[in-house]
């Protein structure tokens, strides 16, 4: 299986904040959901492999291409690959139709059946302005767009957030329409853990500049489960096997990956699925008040 | 074909996901030669991530329950279900063997073994 998007060791140094050697793989055929905390760097690395910031050293295949390969192989990327940023750089008194065929002009594939059809999928009316456009709009036109060149491989940056949750729902449909072709992959970050939860086949997490963990998604919810028991039977050596942990006069409530461990320390343990925010916010440490964030990371790093 | 994923259940999805389409083709509910669905959209009903389908095919595959042919998808095998339920049955015989073994060390006559089995079996509600 080849992968749409390979990324090594990608740095950049902010004075208050840097991207620490970036490095992941999105394979054929997979939604990869790149999920974080704001600020986090998902922004910066998506600039990072598209070309857009000045790097401090680092790698980005896209299609088995170079993106940093020189302005040819970058346009040759360009074209084949459709990307969903903040903003979209439109302009405001456009209306949808001037903008659709400024970006038809611009793309070797542009495919106006398929770009009709997601217009009428998400019920878009040409004749507006993009200014007029509600936030959900644009990012409904602006996919729209991007998938109407035949783009092999989408790069969106935070496509769900501020959204409600049937526009919501509606964009991460779409993906799925949009993956059910063979030979594509798509990148997407985002905050929100039910949208992983939802669609990403592949789960990226970064925090404070740093991968924490690249996994597929079923094999994460498999990974950890809820522990839920007495804390006097909370030795020192079962604290150790907790991810995070929180404790109360009634009992402690932890995550864990080591299940059987646990069980032969804390017979009396039960154990519980948790969902995606959970396991999400257990290895960024949030769940955590007794650990720092460097033992969660180098916790979550060795399983 | 009928497949239910359970949330509670300890084993794992692609295992589930395995043991009901071998038990939809030992039925006879998949055919020889029927084209599975593809792996996207297998995924997207079931609501799993596409990498634990194409781990359940490849599985399968090793297994000799299907074939993948590039490009046309994955086709039900039946043609060695029947392996496959001999090869259970010789299981169970090694066990019964193995209780019969134990059995005449421990004096146990065969009446009384059957009288063992008939309650057992009624116990468990196959009798």
């Amino acid at each position: 299986m080849d992968n749409v998007l390979e990324v090594r060791n990608l740095r950049k140094n902010y004075s208050r904040f840097e991207l620490q050697d970036v490095s992941f793989t999105v394979p054929e055929g997979c939604i990869a959901g790149f999920v974080g905390n704001n600020g986090a760097g998902k922004t910066t690395t998506i600039r990072g492999i598209l070309n857009l910031i000045h790097r401090d050293g680092g790698q980005a295949n896209i299609l088995g291409m170079d993106m940093y390969g020189g302005k040819e192989s970058e346009q040759e990327i360009k074209n084949r690959i459709g990307v969903v940023t903040d903003n979209g750089g439109f302009y405001g008194m456009f209306t949808l139709k001037e903008t659709a065929s400024l970006f038809a002009s611009l793309y070797k594939n542009w495919d106006d059946s398929v770009y009709k059809d997601w217009i009428r999928k998400f019920s878009l009316n040409e004749k507006q302005k993009i200014q007029e456009l509600s936030r959900g709009m644009k990012v409904k036109f602006s996919l729209a767009l991007a998938m109407s060149h035949h783009a092999e491989f989408l790069i969106m940056d935070e496509p769900s957030s501020g959204l409600d949750l049937l526009t919501r729902a509606q964009i991460l449909e779409s993906l799925r329409e949009y993956m059910e072709r063979e030979g594509r992959g798509v990148f997407f970050s985002t905050h929100i853990a039910t949208d992983i939860e939802k669609v990403a086949d592949i789960v990226i997490l970064i925090d404070k500049g740093r991968i924490v963990f690249q996994k597929e998604k079923d094999a994460l919810m498999e990974e950890y489960r809820i522990a839920k028991g007495d804390s006097r039977d909370l030795t020192g050596e079962a604290e150790e096997l907790c991810i995070s942990l929180r404790k109360t006069q009634y009992g402690f409530t932890a995550v864990t990956s080591r299940t059987e461990e646990m069980k032969r320390l804390i017979p009396d343990v039960v154990f519980e699925r948790p969902d995606m925010e959970e396991i999400l916010m257990a290895c960024m440490g949030k769940g955590s008040e007794e650990y720092g964030k460097s033992t969660v990371y180098e916790r979550c790093q060795t399983r | 074909m009928k497949i239910t994923i359970s949330n509670t259940a300890n084993e794992p999805l692609y295992q589930q996901i395995m043991e009901q389409i071998k038990e939809n083709i030992l039925s006879g509910e998949l055919q020889e030669g029927e084209l599975l669905p593809s792996i996207r959209s297998f995924a997207n009903d079931l609501k799993v991530s596409v990498l634990t389908i194409r781990r359940v095919y490849e599985e399968l595959e090793k297994e000799g329950f299907v074939v993948s042919q590039v490009g046309l998808g994955t086709f039900v095998k039946a043609g060695n279900t029947e392996l496959f339920r001999e090869s259970k049955r010789r299981m169970i015989e090694e066990k019964l063997t193995e209780a019969l073994k134990l059995a005449s060390m421990l004096d146990i006559s065969k009446e009384e073994i059957m009288e063992m089995l008939d309650i057992l079996s009624e116990e468990i509600g196959n009798g």
